[in-house]
């Protein structure tokens, strides 16, 4: 690669090298906005704003300043150093970013870390280490519940989720009977993980590994 | 992502007072819609107003026999609700159908109403689309409109509604509660709520500037079988191509809407005197006037087949 000071920089070189410093300069200072790609937006100077939130993850509790469009999973990622929460489309597509919030499972990478205050987070390092397994965990080791293991996370953090939305009486779509307790079918399962997906295509293991959590519960 | 400054509400008048206060302000509820759109600078709000704090998040009766769903319930919770399960079964069901269940723990009764077109060329912002950058054109018409609207469609848009969850509200005449910036409130029913896209199809729905969604109201039960059916490219997780709402009463006599064809959940009330005549009899009122094209003229046959087993289903 070109560095800034070759002599023999290139048209193109210098082209690229423009255009990759206006990129860098739009995230850190406060710029005009170009004409709207997206949006009839009205033309204006935009600043970055920064705003403070405390949450606890796994335990442990941060007091963080952010970027107001810092993402849930971003912080966790990129401030905290938390990286067991996967970032695989970042549009709420894939579940690579699952975490649980207070209990529940949600995309970490569709809400704003700025809208957690005095949540309680819990990422797959704050369900089990290697030395301390969560079950669900030993499960997904047992039943090669994974090839590459980058949805894993998600998806174990999803599947410990299910169990207890199944406990709760939540229904499913795949539910025959709204007004009956939901069932620990396979069906359920596969239904209720359908937010998670497994671009290597270890679903049958991962049903695998929750049938076998779920009837050591029951 | 544009930058923007960030507040949390402290009221619903408070908070349809701040929004015309600072314009380009949005209402934010579980941001599962609105963030999407952020990241791609198809929304670009420079302020955000978060309504999460507004304790708007209770399923209640009220005194004449109504249920009034508040529209920051999640739809999980919406969905599990007991009350919804028995008398209002057509909602559990659409909302089931809907995302996944990560993201239905987020999603609201409000921002689901409000969730916009999931259009292909709405989406890249290196295309022509009215929605997005008014007067710019339609890259839809004559491009992949596999997913878009057969009726009630214009020159300008022929963009679908994605939500699920509309169309049983849609069945259930709901009506939906707002407070304005005056804070005034009103009640609108979902029927006059979303619109057809004529030539403003960045316009979706009856919403003043500021006008902030506080409930939506499901009138008393009316009974029947309440079925929901969704048709889609994969199993689970994908938007509707065609979906059926119906409330089936013994008789035969019931309502129907749809989804997934137009750029609001689809009713026409004088299609459902046809109903003890069968599918093809209401689904020739229901899409009389269709404008579909070459590819997604499939969508006639199959709501007619589609609202076939779902009669066939509420008959047992
Ligand atoms: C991968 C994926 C798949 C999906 N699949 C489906 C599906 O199959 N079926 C389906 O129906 N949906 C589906 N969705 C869409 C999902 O249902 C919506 O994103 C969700 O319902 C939006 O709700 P929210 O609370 O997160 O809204 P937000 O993103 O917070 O807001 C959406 C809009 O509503 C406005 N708003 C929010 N609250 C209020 C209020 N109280 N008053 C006025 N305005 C308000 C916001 O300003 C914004 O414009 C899917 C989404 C994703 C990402
Ligand atoms: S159909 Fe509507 S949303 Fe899609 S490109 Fe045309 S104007 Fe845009
Ligand atoms: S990274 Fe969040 S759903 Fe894909
Ligand atoms: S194990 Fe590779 S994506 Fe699931």
């Amino acid at each position: 690669m070109h560095q800034p000071g070759d002599l023999d920089v290139t048209r193109r070189g210098v082209l690229m090298g423009t255009a990759a410093t206006i990129a860098l300069t739009a995230g850190s200072f406060p710029v005009p906005a170009e004409a709207a790609i997206g949006d009839a937006a009205p033309q204006q100077t935009l600043t970055p704003v920064t705003s403070t939130v405390s949450f606890t993850v796994n335990g442990r509790d941060h007091d963080l300043t952010l970027d107001t469009r810092t993402t849930l999973l971003d912080a966790l990622r990129e401030q905290l150093h938390v990286t067991g929460p996967k970032k695989g489309c970042d549009h709420g597509q894939c579940g690579a970013c699952t975490v649980l919030v207070d209990g529940r499972r949600i995309n970490s990478c569709l809400s704003l870390a700025v809208m957690h205050q005095g949540d309680s987070i819990t990422t797959i390092e704050g369900l089990g280490m290697p030395d301390r397994m969560h079950p669900m965990q030993a499960a997904f080791v047992k039943h090669d519940g994974y090839q590459c293991g980058y949805c894993t996370p998600g998806q174990i953090c999803s599947a410990v989720a299910v169990l207890k939305e199944i406990e709760a009486g939540i229904p499913s779509h795949v539910s025959a009977d709204l007004m009956a307790a939901p069932k620990l079918t396979a069906d359920e399962l596969r239904e209720r993980m359908s937010g998670n997906i497994c671009r290597c295509g270890a679903y049958s293991n991962i049903v695998d590994a929750i049938t076998e959590v779920a009837g050591r519960e029951a | 992502m544009k930058p923007f400054s960030y507040e949390r509400a402290g009221s619903p008048a408070e908070a349809a007072a701040a929004a015309v206060r600072t314009p380009g302000a949005k209402f934010i509820a579980g941001g599962t819609n609105l963030l999407d759109l952020m990241k791609l600078e198809i929304e670009t709000p420079v302020h955000l107003i978060d309504v999460n704090g507004l304790s708007l998040d209770k399923v209640e009766p009220t005194p004449d026999g109504a249920l009034r769903i508040g529209a920051l319930v999640r739809n999980t919770d919406l969905a599990a609700d007991e009350r919804v399960r028995r008398d209002y079964g057509v909602l559990s069901r659409a909302l089931l159908a809907g995302a996944s269940g990560q993201l239905r723990n987020k999603a609201t009764t409000a921002g689901n109403l409000l969730q916009r077109t999931r259009c292909p060329y709405f989406y890249d912002t290196a295309q022509p689309c009215n929605k997005r950058r008014p007067g710019s054109g339609c890259a839809a018409i004559g491009g992949f409109s596999r997913q878009l609207a057969v009726i009630g469609g214009s020159e300008a848009c022929i963009a679908t509604h994605p939500s699920d969850m509309a169309v049983a509200m849609r069945v259930l005449d709901a009506a939906v509660e707002t407070v304005r910036p005056d804070g005034a409130a009103r009640s609108i029913p979902i029927a006059e709520f979303h619109r057809l896209p004529g030539d403003t199809p960045h316009i979706e729905t009856v919403l003043e500037p500021g006008e902030l969604i506080t409930a939506v109201t499901l009138p008393r039960p009316v009974g029947g079988t309440h079925i929901y059916h969704k048709v889609r490219d994969r199993a689970s997780y994908a938007f509707a191509l065609v979906a059926v709402a119906a409330v089936v009463q013994p008789d035969g006599s019931g309502r129907v809407a749809l989804g997934g064809v137009a750029h609001k959940p689809w009713r026409v009330e004088a299609a459902e005197a046809e109903m003890p005549k069968g599918a093809k009899a209401v689904t020739a009122q229901l899409l009389a006037g269709a404008k579909p094209t070459p590819e997604n003229a499939f969508k006639l046959p199959l709501v007619e087949r589609t609202l076939g087993s779902v009669l066939a289903e509420a008959k047992g």
